[in-house]
């Protein structure tokens, strides 16, 4: 049996946040530290989708960050086709096979640079067209005009500015800068949280298109249900830096464990009117540097008990899906 | 029948500028009905946000009203002097913006801002003012009230600012607030929530809302009638459940197509091609025609007005009786 492609083992990273020396001894204040990220454990196979959903502060743009090498991990790894690909040391070659597309494209674009240069940029760092001169020149004009043709844009487009752009035209440069090198495994974080929805379904139409031309592996980061659910194979929810359910896209819509799950699925607005009866759930995500005992979904769950409250359930496996829920294992949901 | 409470009339916003005017709305008619909840929906630079800020007076200059009527409770507000409009706004036309925290003074409590409020436009002393600021932090779900009042907003989390928003708006009793993207900047369990608040306050209340938002789902779940802009104009306006299950404008059907559906699996998103024209390009005729694939003869040279469409009015040539032989 061949491997998955992206392989993630207890994968953590912690944050200090401490105050500075001076108020630390000045103040007697502690030092102190945010678990962004928690026992993460995930893999995704060759050609597949997983989606990471999540409210804000979850932790969700720091596992895409520490999975393309942005973050070095505190604990845990990433093994990416079977070679060890945490932290920054991760070699050359594997490097370029991973590519991430950010979620502003506004702000991930240089506003100084023509097209043509920001999506070149790849290809010169990976050593695509090597040797000076002018043959090396327009293997890669050539290459940029495939790859801004391939995204639906054109050729003439390589002369422009990024502020010649609509949103989600920029987003659809970012996505050619990033299939510059050819790479096998995109991680995507909130690639269209910033555009309208008529432009979302353009990019997430040229996104799955690429998928099956290109064969590609998605990480695909989101907070829109409604997105997941159209994007992903497989979906993974976090809530304080941890992963509490993962499952099946089917299963996890179909019929949601986790109580947290339950509660984001109910919270959609229901365009269709179906006359589901809604239970906004009631309080807030807590604060990530003080958090809950036990499960840290406890002072929100419906079904806690003493046990919830003390300690931290772990993801088991349970008819088919990873839920990480003492009220899901001991059946009492 | 009772008048309207608002009444918006082929309303116009221009933009001067060095390469002359930009009309950003042209000729948008609308009313609102005591106590109901209109949406306004449509993508970035449609307009929306305009819309609602000439009706509160919050138009950004140089930006200003070039022509058409706003009727409040019967009465022209489009023209009122600033001192008018000022004691107007916030007693009986409250706002809700998108942002919670630029929409709070950092530098003072909770309690001093809706104390303030309340004082300019209900007239009461300290004491009855603080009493009432209790209540209505108390109505909005904020728990400990009176001791959150002394607090200052970056205190406060960003679904409880937005309750404070919605206190602030409520303080003067007013008959309409305005409510531009009010959830967009929450996270969903949160949005949830204002949005179960909003609604639930407006009733009791009895105040009429114009709720501008982006998300369809929004729409779905809170208003009584939605309008679609496009362009700087309204495509589309009708009953929620109509524009949502049978919406009579291709681009309403495009927009509603576009959004990734919970209850079914669709290979790909339908997709409307291009984008929204720019307000220096729009094109004759029917703003959406380069874009539509049912556009024929005489969308490229006439601008539809709004025509009876089935239970909704559309703003498309495909409605009008006359001309439904050649489409």
């Amino acid at each position: 049996m061949t491997h998955p492609l992206v392989e993630v083992e207890g994968l953590a990273k912690t944050f200090d946040v401490s105050p500075p020396w001076l108020n630390r001894v000045a103040e007697r204040k502690p030092r102190q530290f945010v678990h962004a990220v928690d026992d993460v454990a995930f893999t995704i196979g060759r050609g597949r989708t997983l989606a990471l959903v999540g409210e804000s502060g979850c932790g969700k743009s720091t596992v895409a960050r520490l999975l393309v090498g942005l973050y070095a991990p505190t604990r845990g790894r990433v093994v990416f086709d079977g070679v060890d690909a945490s932290g920054s040391a991760r070699p050359a070659a594997i490097r370029r096979r991973m590519q991430m597309i950010f979620q502003d494209p506004y702000a991930s674009l240089n506003p100084r640079w023509k097209v043509k240069d920001i999506v070149a940029e790849p290809l010169r760092e990976h050593g695509f067209a090597a040797g000076e001169g002018g043959a090396s020149q327009r293997r890669i004009a050539e290459r940029v005009g495939e790859l801004l043709v391939s995204v639906g844009l054109t050729d003439a487009d390589a002369d422009k500015f990024p502020h010649q752009f609509s949103g989600g035209q920029r987003q659809r440069i970012s996505i050619a800068r990033a299939l510059a090198t050819q790479p096998e495994f995109l991680v995507c974080d909130e690639p269209t949280s910033a555009l309208d929805v008529s432009v979302q379904a353009q990019v997430l139409n040229i996104m799955k298109d690429l998928q099956v031309r290109h064969g590609l592996t998605y990480l695909f980061i989101s907070h829109n249900l409604a997105v997941v659910r159209h994007v992903s194979d497989e979906v993974g929810v976090m809530y304080l830096g941890r992963i509490v359910e993962l499952a099946d896209k089917a299963l996890l819509f179909s019929r949601p464990r986790h109580p947290y799950t339950r509660m984001l699925l109910d919270a959609i607005p229901d365009i269709h009117m179906s006359g589901r009866s809604r239970t906004p759930v009631q309080g807030e995500v807590p604060n990530p540097l003080n958090p809950p005992s036990g499960c840290s979904f406890n002072p929100r769950c419906p079904h806690a008990n003493e046990r919830c409250r003390i300690e931290r359930p772990k993801l088991l496996a349970i008819d088919g899906v990873r839920v990480a829920c003492h009220a899901v294992e001991e059946r009492r949901v | 029948m009772p008048a309207p409470l608002l009444e918006v009339e082929h309303l116009r916003v221009e933009f001067p500028g060095r390469r002359g005017r930009l009309v950003a709305l042209d000729d948008v008619s609308f009313s609102i009905e005591p106590g109901e909840v209109l949406g306004v929906v449509g993508e970035s630079g449609a307009g929306k946000s305009l819309t609602g800020a000439s009706i509160i007076g919050l138009l950004d200059p140089p930006g200003r009203i070039a022509g058409g009527e706003i009727r409040f409770e019967g009465a022209r507000i489009d023209n009122l002097p600033y001192e008018q409009m000022r004691r107007l706004r916030g007693r009986r036309i409250g706002a809700i913006f998108q942002d919670p925290l630029t929409s709070l003074d950092p530098l003072y409590t909770v309690g001093q801002q809706l104390v303030e409020t309340i004082q300019t436009h209900l007239g009461l002393n300290a004491a009855e003012a603080r009493r009432r600021a209790v209540r209505l932090l108390q109505e909005t779900g904020i728990p400990a009230a009176e001791a959150r009042l002394d607090q200052y907003p970056h205190q406060f989390s960003g679904g409880m600012r937005q309750r404070v928003v919605i206190a602030l708006a409520l303080a003067g009793e007013p008959r309409l607030i305005v409510a531009d993207e009010p959830t967009t900047a929450l996270d969903v369990s949160i949005q949830a929530q204002i949005i179960a608040l909003l609604k639930r306050l407006c009733r009791e209340h009895g105040a009429a809302v114009m709720l501008v938002t982006h998300d369809m789902g929004v729409i779905a779940e809170t208003c009584d009638r939605v309008a679609v802009m496009y362009a700087g104009r309204i495509v589309e306006i009708g009953p929620v459940a109509a524009v949502i299950h049978a919406p009579a404008h291709p681009y309403t059907a495009g927009l509603m197509g576009s959004i990734p559906a919970m209850d079914e699996d669709r290979p790909r998103l339908l997709q409307i091609d291009g984008a929204m024209p720019r307000l220096n390009a729009i094109p004759p005729g029917c703003a959406f025609h380069p874009r539509c694939q049912r556009a024929f003869e005489p969308c490229t040279h006439a601008r539809p007005e709004l025509m009876t469409a089935g239970a909704t009015r559309a703003a498309c040539w495909l409605h009008a009786p006359a001309l439904q032989a050649a489409a």
